[in-house]
């Protein structure tokens, strides 16, 4: 099977999961990375260590410069040539806009949200969540190339060790359309909530965004990242970067600390599979504390800043 | 917030889609064939209303006009009546029997036909449904009406044919640029969605919803991507310690878990 892996590419930089998937990819059949702007040619190693054997790669500013369309561009005349029986992509903000482009170009359907990929006789067959991740469907896939966009952390990422030929592909020509002019840094230089090791989210049950500090000064307490339920970021208390769920973020920290938080099955797929989950909720029938490793019956408003003290004792020690 | 800088008589049409879904406050249930419950409550998608919202504050702001296109069963029609209750101006209702088995490529492809005659300036889409979750109707919308996508807006600006938008990303956000006609996602929070009055919800009862089958459309009922080969329950986590919070409890308890844990 022939299996292409979109990189994807954040300011120069390669994102974990590409590498996450490539390790998949690398046993489904024989793996190809596709990387496309400023820092390709820097990723192909990483790229080749992880199972790609050939790496396409254009480093034009044209790809970081503008949304989607160079590269689906560049993708569908690749596709052309190449005639992939997979492509897979990170279902992330970013990829899943070239992913969807890509898709309609070339009149395939496309499969997304998957957190398994096997390949058969039959071809590839992919699992996705679905009923907030209480249910796994399998799939197999109907068009080719299937077009698949994974859920970060859906695999652990493993070097295998190899070198990857590097094959350079023209530039788009065309797609300069919608144009990133100016790139405004907010969160200055938090910790990612992907990579955190503690992960504080909270929700509805803090009552008001006026409250929602105490989520943050617990997260930076532990040296970790602040997260939200969707219900909240619908609110407008909290931005869209900060949800975790089956839209959002997948996280998979050490701890998991849940304030406020019902557990909604929109909101647990998104980090069920962290090491170790707390939660605090006034209500002892919330869903949240029926998976927790320890759930606190009690208000959040009064335990967060006590246990942000405690922590901050503890650390000072 | 808002600021829409296109001069007054700079008539813009926008399409805004949308889409009915399983109400998100209500529990959620699945039939004896594992598919979702379809005879729950639905509701107008609360993303969608953001969009609705944002294509009003920019129509009051350029004139014009804002049609809503949705696809669906019947009762959808109860989607765009809440659209138009809240003051867009028209409704356009894809059903057809076909549409049971569409993917995100039939659906798209649907949208495209009705939207592609009315040569909208704008499409305004919300991020993703609540039911679906998964975002990939916009960026295929897009490009199957050959428009640029502006997305993840939290701000939009409309300056003559020029469209500015703030980009959401994960540490900020970035202005980025397009000339339209082209197609913006917009987040939740972009702008407070206005109630209906009862002088609106009058006012809709007599606001046109045209009803299009495949067929008038010029399009068939598509091959699904995937076919369903298997079901099965998801890994379910074991519960684990439930303590009762008496001022202090709860505290030491979650102290002692960090440690366990190894972060503290």
């Amino acid at each position: 099977m022939k299996i292409w892996v979109y990189a994807e590419l954040s300011q120069g930089a390669l994102h974990g999961v590409t590498l996450e998937i490539l390790t998949r990819a690398r046993d489904l059949g024989d793996a190809e990375a596709i990387a496309l702007g400023p820092g390709a040619k820097a990723a192909v190693a990483a790229l080749g260590r992880h199972g790609a054997r050939r790496v396409h790669v254009n480093e034009g500013q044209d790809y970081a410069d503008y949304i989607a369309e160079p590269a689906t561009e560049t993708m569908a005349a690749l596709v052309e040539k190449g005639a992939p029986d997979a492509i897979l992509f990170a279902f992330s903000a970013d990829s899943r806009e070239v992913a969807g482009r890509l898709a309609a170009r070339l009149g395939v359907g496309l499969i997304s949200n998957a957190i398994d990929l096997e390949a058969g006789g039959d071809g590839l067959t992919v699992r996705v969540p679905y009923f907030g991740g209480a249910k796994v469907a399998t799939y197999q896939a109907n068009s080719k190339p299937a077009i698949v966009l994974v859920r970060p952390k859906s695999f652990e990422a493993g070097e295998s060790g190899g070198e990857a030929e590097v094959l350079e592909v023209a530039a788009a020509a065309g797609g300069k359309r919608a144009r990133i002019v100016e790139r405004k840094v907010e969160a200055g230089d938090k910790i990612k909530l992907e990579d955190a090791r503690v992960v504080v989210s909270g929700g509805r049950g803090l009552g008001g965004p006026d409250n929602f500090p105490l989520v943050e000064q617990l997260a930076e307490a532990l040296g970790g990242a602040a997260g939200a339920s969707r219900a909240i970021v619908d609110a407008g208390w909290v931005p869209y970067a900060m949800q975790v769920g089956q839209t959002g973020k997948t996280v998979r920290p050490g701890v998991y600390i849940a304030a406020g938080i019902s557990g909604a099955m929109q909101h647990t797929v998104g980090m069920k599979s962290a090491k170790v989950i707390i939660a605090i909720n006034k209500d002892a029938d919330a869903p949240i504390l029926k998976l927790a490793d320890l759930g606190v019956v009690g208000d959040a408003l009064k335990i967060l800043p006590k246990l942000t003290e405690a922590v901050k004792a503890r650390k000072g020690r | 917030m808002n600021f829409p800088l296109a001069p007054r008589g700079a008539d813009l049409k926008i399409v805004v889609t949308v889409k009915q879904v399983p109400d998100p406050n209500a529990p959620q249930g699945l039939d004896a064939d594992n598919t979702i419950a379809r005879d729950r409550e639905v509701v107008l998608d609360p993303g969608d209303e953001y969009g609705i919202e944002e294509g009003l504050l920019l129509r009051e702001a350029s004139g014009g006009e804002v049609v809503l296109v949705t696809m669906g069963p019947e009762k959808a029609r109860d989607a765009i009546r809440k659209g138009l209750s809240m003051g867009a101006d028209r409704g356009i209702l894809i059903t057809d029997e076909g549409l049971a088995g569409s993917d995100a490529l039939a659906t798209t492809r649907a949208l495209a036909a009705a939207i592609r005659p009315e040569a909208p300036d704008l499409v305004i889409c919300g991020t993703e449904s609540y039911d679906g979750s998964t975002g990939m109707v916009p960026p295929m919308l897009a490009e199957l009406l050959d428009m640029p996508q502006l997305t993840f807006a939290k701000h939009v600006e409309v300056s003559g044919d020029k469209v500015t938008i703030h980009r959401q990303t994960d540490d900020g956000y970035q202005v980025v640029e397009a000339a339209s006609p082209c197609l913006i996602t917009v987040t939740a929070g972009i702008a407070e969605p206005r109630y209906a009055s009862l002088k609106g919800i009058m006012a809709a009862r007599s606001k046109e919803v045209r009803q299009m089958a495949f067929a008038d459309l010029g399009i068939e009922a598509g091959e699904p991507a995937e076919k369903v080969v298997g079901i099965a329950d998801a890994e379910t986590r074991q519960s684990g310690e439930i303590v009762e919070d008496n001022g202090t409890s709860g505290v030491e308890r979650i102290i002692q878990a960090l440690q366990a844990a190894k972060v503290l």
